[in-house]
This record gives C-alpha cells, sequence and structure tokens, in this order.
C-alpha cells in the first residue's frame, strides 16, 4: 500500500524574541498551536494526536518536557509523541507527524516544536567540559567555524560571501513580523566589521539565541479538501551518520548527500533549482547557505554553492530565493528552528508568506540539520496535489 | 587495578523559568500568603491552577481564593529523607484538598510520626517567615489547631513572573576500556590508538567499534606525536563555565599514523599564523602533572617543518 496524501493547512508561531519572559514553556507552545489552528479553521477537539519536538533537555534543564506539558498541549485522551534529533528536531517532528497521516493511522495531527533558550544558556549546554578530554570545545560556533574553513579552502570562496548572505537574511527578516532580529542597517560592510567571534565566523555571521514555537497541522486528503490553500506534501526524507569517522566529510556529509538525493526522487524532482520556487535551508551560521547549496543540489560542488549566494541568486527576488522569511539567521528558538523552516515553505506555497512571499512558488523545500551535521530533515511541499 | 577509568563530573546550571499569567499568579498569592486556585469551565477549583482548561483548552482566567486549611485525601510516610527534600528528619507527603477547592494539592505534613497521620485528619498552612513566590513559602502543613493557622503580610508588591531552578547533576563518567587504555598511555607519555582490522584506519582515541563499519577494534597502534592541522578556529568568545582564556586556536590535529584528527590547543605561534597544513608537534605538560587525561599534552606547537601538501589532508576535512 502506498502512501496516503497528507498536506498542510494550519501553520502558527510565535513572536521570536530573545526572551519571552511574559509566558511560560506551556504558554510558547500554545502561543504557535492556536495560531496554527485558527489557520487551519480547527480547534484542539478535531485532533486526533500530538508530537511534540524539541532539542536537548539541558536548553532548559526539564527532562521529558512533554510529560508536564501534555495537558496544556490538549493531549489528554489522545496520543502524544515526542521527537529529538538535536537542531533538527523541528524537521523531525514534522515528518514523524506527517507520516502518521500518510501511514493512514491518524487524519488529523498537530505538531508543535519549542525552544526557551532564555531559562538557560547553549554555549555553556554545549560545552560542558568531560573528564580526561581537553576542554576546547567552544559551543556550536566552535563546532562549526573548522568546518567552514575547510568549505572556503575547499572551494576557494571569497571571504565575503558569508556577509552577503547574513546581510540577505536580515534584510528578509525585515519583512516578516514573526521574526526576531529586526536590523534594519545590516549590510555586507557592517557584517564585515562585526567582531570575530569563531574565525572565520564573524558575530553578524551567526544566528540569535531565541525564545520561539511553531505548530503545523497536518491533515488527509478529505479534510485538507475543506481548505482552501493546503500545502501537499511531495516527499519527506531522514538521514542520519556517525559524528565522528576516519575521513568522514564534515564539510558535505554523505547522509546529507543522500537525503537530497532520495528527496528529489520522492518528489520527482530532476533540477532542483529549476522546480524549487523557494527553500527554506537550516543556515545558522551564514557560510551554510553556500555549503547546503551545494550539497542539496541546488548547485556544483566545490563553489557553485558560494557563486549562487554571491550572484544574488538567492535573495528574494533571484532565480532561487532561499530563507525569505529570515532563516534561522535571523531567529533561532532552535528545537522550533527545523519546523520554521518546514513551516515557511508551506507558507510559501499556500500564497500566504505575507512580505516575503514570492510571487507564485508552487514548490518549496524546508530543511534542517542537527548534531555535528549528523541528522537531516527534509521536506518538499507543494501548491498542487502529488502526481506520483 | 580495574579495567576502565572514572571520574566525577557535576553538571549544573541555575535555570530562569518565566511563569506565565497562571502559575505567576500562584506564586504571588503564596508570597503574600493566600493560597490561589483556579475555576475550570465545569465550575471545579484546582490548586495550583492548571495553566489551560482541561476541557475547553482555553488559557485559566478565574482565580479563587481558598482556604488555608484542608483534609487529608491521602498520604505516604517518608522514613529517610534525602536531599532537597522538605525536611531532614521523617516527615509525610500528603495529598489535602482545601476548603473551597475540589481536587487536592501535593504538601509535606510536619508530623513525627505515621501514627499522627490519617486520612481525613484536618490540617492547616505554616507559613514561612521569608517568602520569595515559590511552593515552599509553605513551609509544610501541620494538625489544624483550633486558633487556625497563623496568618501573614503580604510581601511585595510587583506580581512574580519568573522564578530561579538550580539543577545540579553529578555523575561519574566512565571511560570506555578501550578509552582508557588510551589515557593510561598518555600517563606514561604515548598516544595510542587502535587499527580496525576491516577498513584499516587508525582512531586516536580508540573507539569500542569502527564507527564507519562497526567491526569491534583490538589491535593497538602507537601513534606520532607530530602532525598536521587539518583545520581550525580561532576561540574569541569568552562563556561561561570556559576553561581556557580566549582567544585561543582550537584546532584538528592529525597524527601522522591516524586516520582521524584530535581537537586540541596550538599554542607558540600568533593566532592568525596558524594555517590548514601546519606542521605541529605535542608539547607535554612537566611529568610530575600528568594524570590520566588529554590535558597531559599542554598545548600543540609548530614544528618549523614545511606545512603539508593539501592534497595530503584534505580527505580529512
Ligand atoms: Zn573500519
Amino acid at each position: 500500500m502506498s502512501k496516503q496524501p497528507a498536506a498542510v493547512v494550519g501553520v502558527g508561531q510565535t513572536h521570536h524574541r530573545a526572551k519571552r519572559e511574559d509566558v511560560s514553556m506551556a504558554g510558547l507552545c500554545r502561543e504557535a498551536m492556536d495560531r496554527a489552528l485558527a489557520d487551519a479553521n480547527m480547534s484542539l477537539d478535531d485532533i486526533d494526536a500530538i508530537v511534540v519536538g524539541k532539542a536537548p533537555d539541558l536548553f532548559e534543564g526539564v527532562m521529558m518536557p512533554e510529560l508536564f506539558l501534555a495537558e496544556a498541549l490538549g493531549a489528554a485522551g489522545k496520543p502524544l509523541l515526542r521527537v529529538h534529533t538535536a537542531g533538527s528536531v523541528g524537521g523531525s517532528t514534522a515528518i514523524v507527524a506527517s507520516s502518521l497521516v500518510q501511514a493512514g493511522v491518524h487524519k488529523r495531527v498537530l505538531t508543535v516544536a519549542f525552544e526557551k533558550q532564555s531559562e538557560s544558556n547553549a554555549m555553556w549546554a554545549l560545552s560542558v567540559p568531560l573528564p580526561f578530554n581537553m576542554p576546547v570545545h567552544a559551543g556550536a560556533g566552535g563546532y562549526f567555524a573548522p568546518h567552514v574553513r575547510s568549505y572556503i579552502r575547499r572551494s576557494e570562496a571569497p571571504t565575503h560571501v558569508g556577509a552577503i548572505v547574513a546581510a540577505k537574511d536580515r534584510q528578509n527578516a525585515l519583512k516578516n513580523p514573526y521574526a526576531h532580529l529586526k536590523n534594519p542597517d545590516t549590510t555586507v560592510e557592517s557584517v564585515l566589521a562585526s567582531q570575530m567571534l569563531w574565525d572565520p565566523i564573524r558575530y553578524d555571521e551567526t544566528c540569535p539565541s531565541s525564545d520561539g514555537a511553531c505548530a503545523l497541522v497536518i491533515v488527509d486528503e478529505d479534510t485538507a479538501a475543506a481548505s482552501p490553500n493546503p500545502a501537499w506534501i511531495h516527499g519527506t526524507v531522514m538521514r542520519s551518520e556517525a559524528t565522528t569517522a576516519a575521513e568522514r566529510d564534515q564539510v558535505n556529509p554523505q547522509a546529507s548527500r543522500d537525503a537530497a538525493a532520495a528527496l528529489w526522487k520522492q518528489a520527482g524532482i530532476t533540477s532542483p533549482i529549476d522546480e524549487i520556487d523557494a527553500a527554506e535551508i537550516y543556515v545558522p551560521f551564514s557560510w551554510f547557505e553556500p555549503m547546503w547549496l551545494e550539497s542539496l543540489g541546488f548547485a556544483e560542488e566545490n563553489g557553485g554553492g558560494w557563486r549562487l549566494s554571491e550572484s544574488g541568486a538567492t535573495a528574494m527576488d533571484g532565480r532561487m530565493p532561499v530563507n525569505c522569511s529570515g532563516g534561522v539567521l535571523s531567529s533561532n528558538p532552535i528545537g522550533a528552528s527545523g519546523m520554521l523552516r518546514f513551516g515557511e515553505a508551506a507558507l510559501q506555497v499556500r500564497g500566504a508568506a505575507g512580505e516575503h512571499q514570492v510571487d507564485g512558488a508552487r514548490k518549496a523545500l524546508g530543511h534542517a540539520y542537527g548534531g555535528g551535521s549528523q541528522f537531516f530533515a527534509m521536506w518538499v511541499v507543494g501548491s498542487e496535489k502529488p502526481t506520483n | 587495578m580495574t579495567r576502565t577509568l572514572s571520574a566525577p563530573v557535576t553538571v549544573a546550571f541555575d535555570y530562569t523559568r518565566s511563569t506565565g499569567p497562571v502559575i505567576g499568579r500562584f506564586l504571588t498569592g503564596l508570597r503574600d500568603g493566600q493560597i490561589v486556585g483556579g475555576r475550570t469551565s465545569e465550575g471545579k477549583v484546582v490548586v495550583p491552577p492548571p495553566e489551560f482548561d482541561p476541557v475547553t483548552h482555553e488559557a485559566i482566567t478565574d482565580f479563587v481564593d481558598v482556604a488555608p486549611v484542608g483534609t487529608v485525601t491521602s498520604w505516604t510516610w517518608v522514613p529517610e529523607p534525602v536531599k532537597d527534600q522538605p525536611f531532614d528528619r521523617p516527615f509525610a507527603f500528603a495529598l489535602i484538598q482545601l476548603d473551597g477547592a475540589d481536587v487536592p494539592m501535593l504538601h509535606a505534613l510536619d508530623v513525627a510520626s505515621p501514627d499522627e497521620v490519617s486520612t481525613g485528619m484536618r490540617v492547616q498552612v505554616r507559613w514561612r517567615a521569608e517568602r520569595v513566590g515559590a511552593i515552599t513559602d509553605i513551609e509544610a502543613f501541620e494538625p489544624a489547631t483550633d486558633a487556625g493557622p497563623t496568618g501573614v503580610e503580604a510581601l511585595g508588591t510587583n506580581p512574580v513572573t519568573g522564578v530561579v531552578v538550580p539543577v545540579s547533576l553529578d555523575y561519574l563518567y566512565a571511560a570506555s576500556p578501550e578509552e582508557s587504555a588510551f589515557y593510561r598511555g598518555l600517563n606514561e607519555g604515548r598516544i595510542l590508538g587502535q587499527r580496525c582490522p576491516t577498513c584499516q584506519k587508525v582512531y586516536v582515541p580508540p573507539r569500542s567499534a569502527c564507527p564507519a563499519d562497526g567491526t569491534p577494534t583490538a589491535e593497538e597502534v602507537e601513534v606520532s606525536q607530530t602532525g598536521t592541522i587539518t583545520t581550525f578556529c580561532v576561540v574569541n568568545v569568552p562563556f561561561l563555565g570556559q576553561k581556557i582564556t580566549p582567544p585561543y586556536v582550537s584546532a584538528y590535529v592529525l597524527l601522522d599514523g591516524a586516520d582521524i584528527a584530535v581537537l586540541h590547543l596550538i599554542l607558540g605561534v600568533p593566532a592568525a599564523e596558524v594555517r590548514m597544513g601546519m606542521r605541529v608537534k605535542a608539547v607535554w605538560k612537566p611529568r610530575e602533572e600528568w594524570t590520566y587525561s588529554l590535558e597531559n599534552i599542554d598545548h600543540f606547537e609548530p614544528t618549523g617543518d614545511p606545512d603539508a601538501e593539501y592534497d595530503t589532508y584534505k580527505q580529512h576535512l
């Protein structure tokens, strides 16, 4: 038996901020959920199952938060699942939710992902020194900066490309009412002038630390018939790999390439750059835009990515708009960041992205990665029902 | 001699919680000597108030003061209290339905022996003098007296919106047998790895099994103390818990004879002069400072030899 068609009919998100001291974790989730349900013209009573995701528990210091959140999330009397794949969790949570519909298990699934980073300190949480080891770890930036350097060397990229991406995403964020960072004065020059934090990564080339949540309502074909603009799911893929292995490609991981190949095949796409109208790619450090453009097959390896970013093709009015929402570089509630990519892709093909809408977008990519570039989750959504 | 090495590690952080309007209202009440419940859509008064109605799922907005006196509906005796429990002497945990509430709440009941507790007994609040907006503002419940509980004054004017929750977890970190051999080698001034019998790759530190093909590894290999910087970053950012003062160079060093790089510190050269391909050697701490740790190697520093060709290490990026 093949997969049942499934579609996103509701997308909701919070106003992302450095500190949302006005709401509890439950309140943060409900803000996104209530917007998604209103968008879907549904109430919690219409929902069959809840799937929740968030990044490592150390980020809030609450083990298994799904336990205390169950009632507030409206999960009493319903199945409640929690998904956990580090930074990619928002994406994999959406995929688990969609699979419940595609498998015919449930008709209407609500999925929510969140992070309340202000309750902890992610830099600390990712750098706890272990006995016997050398304490040189320095958060996510310290982890990824050497691999960015490897990409720059391998692709012979000019060093200002990261700044072009950062300035572009920060300008896009001005069009997104929910985005965390709103810095109208950000330019390539101002990014280049910002402090070098983890050389070669500058301050303005990094994502902020945000409180926020995202929620989606994913439904079966019959339910989707009532929606004026469902985003049909054309393909979903998750892949993982070992964090460390001899000669593991840390710039363009095998799991990422395999996931992309499987995704395009599922979605019936042969030339991503020609067939995808908008992409929401997980870019927590600006250089990951060109890196993932290559890994995902939008551009040739070892240089095609930075040439695309440098040319302006990834701007909203470019050939291949990337992160019109402002992306992770403008809002990063870690656990929700992947679902925001998936949700923003759905908004694009529903024609519901507001000021950051790409005119006539019909197919869009949502992408997330996590851990030491070891977890990948991605989907393609379209304005038309899939034919395959 | 034990086969594996282990060492204590404590993971501790003072988490800050935003209470939101409902829990905030409850905690504000406790600080001011009042117990606040929430009325649900079915008309039930619940203490502490739930954030969202269990039936309509709407936010709870109808708050009700309940009495500081109630009835025990069930209980359990705690004969040997553990750290951070309400008392260091035996006490009861009790479910107490306060007058005016429709469901019980959990708290400590301060009595000397289980003979003094019974379901149905009347109990009253004993307030703490220093109240901060926490469930522990109620020191405990105690058997009801004719005079009733001693009332207390409100202690603040601003609503409680946040609480600090210190979390501290003590672990015993255990190294695997293979890692233990590696750390023992470091205690002898040697850098040991293991070769995978399937793919022939040499792992430093050794894993119990090859991450690429899953084969258990056994053959011990001593690798060189000289190697090549494959890639690196310059850490300029200070952060909580940091052990090395920035700026410092954190680099992947591919030791000669190994097939995977180790992350270590580069010194003896200005950060701006560190390069991919630079040849470096281990600089050990004085022998009397050695333990069983990669920190026995203080840092790596340039050998002064010509840089390695890019082609010799590019597959390690
Ligand atoms: Zn092997």
